[in-house]
């Protein structure tokens, strides 16, 4: 007996004093690195900034990049709500920066700090991301893209041009789906004419019931997986964003691109954003506008492979391009004009679509 | 003597320690998450969301293709026991060892190696589409799932059953013959009983990881079969739903702490009988 009761009071000790030390280093390093004013840090999508890009940032400005990756907005949000780090430049999604912005969590940019974003970023770019941020005020769009379907002309022998065919049951076990709620429910909304913003429960139902209704014609939902299965033949059709799109049809010449098929579709963006509790504001904004210069935006093409909005880009990299990698990297404006762009709903729905989604994975 | 014993605790302080800091410490935080709300009060109501009817069909599910594998995974290994027993003065141990194999390499790839082995256009199906014979669609169904779990979780079964099945006596086994049993009677009446610990033991340690799996139901099962440790994966990435996330890992312990109370009974059952005799 007498064991157990030293035992137990010294070991929770040592534990709340192991956390201690532990919380103490945490803070000092950040403290130790931030003295200096030649810093700026970036918190990012993995692999979403092309490294020679940052080198050559530190070369012409003398501001060091720490730069910390995110997998997906949802593990990025908690992380700038509890201040847990503080970060001077975020690239979150549309409707992850319309989040932080309804949470009061970002602050507005100064444009007088960014001649080339004036310049270059296209006005229809910024008329989209109006949907998430109005007036502009908070974020430079950095990256889009359309979200469309990919198909093997071995196996599919008529032209695609509609959601649609992702019910039709010649191709069962053909089709690959997007494993995301919200990308998952965006096909039968539009297919049913409706937005893919709705929080109507009874026009959720609906998709959803359709939803379950194409299951068993889905052969599997993926994210990343999507692009080898098309790849190797493994399936006939498959949900892909439009970024995807090029590499994955100079891997097969059987492969062929629908980037908006004719219901609608979604039109994401990418934005750089500043938090609110950022330390170096006036470097974030050198960032962000280093990033808006052609040839910096030309390198980040190069290596990512997905649409920018910078006016500036095409004409630098066409020419070792074909056509149809133009249409799919440059779209005509007619193509993305109207699309819709997603938009944070509040967590009621937000419970909703995963709630509805899970009805759909569990059938 | 009383000196002795204070240093002989001090031996005891690693383990005393990773006990609480990697054992006690981490549960009271899940149970925290599962019973309290954003504002840190306590409360059941996410509780009762982890019982609703799409996750306990998910973690029935799961239930059934952990039992299914459990079941394969003894009647492939029994036998085997069996087998190495008799050779293992020869050449068993290799045979063991190779057994082992998948324990040597990184389950997630040797997993997606099943991956390409059951695609439609994967190795199986080229080689029964060379042999003439129709091919199969396992990639992505509930087949698919419980073969990946066999593979990589029967170490687990075979190890406890071998040290339980070389433990029995070959006099034993002999006098049962003398005295005029069958082989199957041998089976069934000499050897089941006598290394039922080891079955016990060796169905836990399949049962367990085989019900809270996530990486072979999504790679082999496409994300189309949905098992309860991929819906807790889902609410701590995707959702980011800690709290849910939480419940539904103590919804889940519940299993696990029922399956390891029958093993504890019934090996201590055993136990006694042994000490009877």
């Amino acid at each position: 007996m007498m064991k157990k009761f030293w035992q137990i009071p010294l070991c929770l000790l040592l534990a709340l004093g192991l956390a201690l030390t532990a919380g103490c280093d945490m803070f000092g390093d950040q403290d130790d690195e931030a003295e200096g004013d030649d810093v700026v840090y970036v918190y990012s999508w993995g692999d979403y900034l092309a490294p020679e890009v940052m080198e050559q940032f530190e070369e012409e400005t003398g501001i060091h990049v720490v730069l910390d990756e995110f997998d997906t907005n949802e593990s990025m949000y908690p992380r700038i709500k509890e201040e847990a780090e503080a970060y001077d430049v975020l690239c979150p999604s549309d409707y992850m920066i319309q989040k932080l912005i309804e949470n009061d969590l970002l602050q507005p940019l100064d444009y007088s700090q960014l001649p080339n974003t004036q310049e270059y970023i296209g006005k229809d770019y910024l008329q989209q991301a109006e949907a998430f941020d109005p007036g502009n005020r908070y974020a430079i769009p950095y990256c889009w893209g359309l979200v469309g379907i990919m198909y093997n002309t071995k196996l599919v022998k008529e032209p695609v041009d509609s959601w649609a065919i992702l019910w039709d049951p010649k191709y069962k076990n053909e089709i690959l789906m997007q494993d995301s709620a919200r990308d998952a429910f965006m096909i039968p909304l539009r297919l049913l004419g409706y937005s893919m913003n709705t929080t109507d429960p009874q026009q959720l139902a609906e998709a959803r019931d359709m939803l379950i209704r194409q299951k068993p014609l889905v052969q599997a939902y993926g994210v990343d997986d999507i692009r080898d299965k098309l790849s190797s033949g493994e399936a006939a059709l498959g949900v892909i964003f439009s970024g995807e799109a090029i590499n994955l049809l100079k891997s097969n010449p059987d492969l062929r691109y629908c980037m908006a098929p004719k219901e609608g579709t979604n039109a994401w963006i990418d934005g750089w954003v500043i938090p609110k509790n950022a330390r170096h504001v006036e470097n974030a904004h050198k960032f962000i506008d280093f990033l808006s210069r052609p040839d910096i935006a030309a390198m980040n093409f190069d290596s990512l492979g997905y649409s920018t909005p910078n006016t500036g880009v095409q004409e630098l990299v066409e020419e070792d391009m074909d056509d149809d990698e133009i249409a799919i990297a440059f779209p005509e404006p007619e193509v993305y004009r109207g699309q819709e762009t997603y938009q944070y709903l509040g967590e009621v729905a937000d419970k909703l679509y995963t709630k509805l989604w899970l009805q759909v994975k569990t059938e | 003597m009383h000196k002795d014993w204070s240093i002989r605790r001090l031996f005891g302080v690693p383990f005393v320690l990773w006990g609480v800091l990697f054992v006690v410490l981490p549960l009271f935080f899940v149970l925290h998450a599962g019973l309290t709300d954003e504002v840190g009060t306590f409360t059941l109501a996410v509780l009762g969301e982890a019982v609703q009817w799409e996750y306990l069909k998910a973690l029935g599910l799961s239930v059934l293709l952990a039992l299914v594998s459990t079941l394969a995974c003894l009647v492939l290994g029994y036998p085997l026991c069996l087998i190495l027993r008799e050779y293992r003065q020869k050449n068993g141990m290799i045979i063991f060892l190779l057994f082992l194999l998948p324990l040597w390499m990184n389950s997630l790839l040797t997993t997606m190696a099943w991956q390409t082995i059951l695609e439609r256009n994967g190795v199986l199906n080229l080689f029964l589409g060379a042999l003439g014979l129709p091919t199969l669609q396992l990639v992505n169904t509930p087949a698919a799932i419980v073969i990946g779990m066999v593979y990589n979780f029967l170490p687990y079964m075979v190890l406890p059953l071998f040290v339980s099945v070389s433990k029995v006596d070959k006099s034993v086994i002999e006098a049962a013959r003398d005295l005029g049993a069958s082989h199957w009677q041998t089976l069934r009446y000499v050897m089941l009983p006598l290394t039922r610990a080891g079955i016990i033991s060796g169905c836990t340690m399949v049962f367990i990881p085989a019900l809270t799996t996530f990486v072979i139901s999504a790679l082999l099962g496409g994300n189309k079969v949905l098992l309860i440790g991929n819906i807790i994966e889902q609410e701590f990435t995707a959702a980011y739903d800690w709290q849910l996330g939480s419940a539904l890992s103590m919804v889940l312990m519940i299993f696990i702490i029922l399956n390891m109370l029958l093993e504890f009974f019934t090996s201590e059952d055993n136990e006694r009988k042994e000490a009877r005799v």
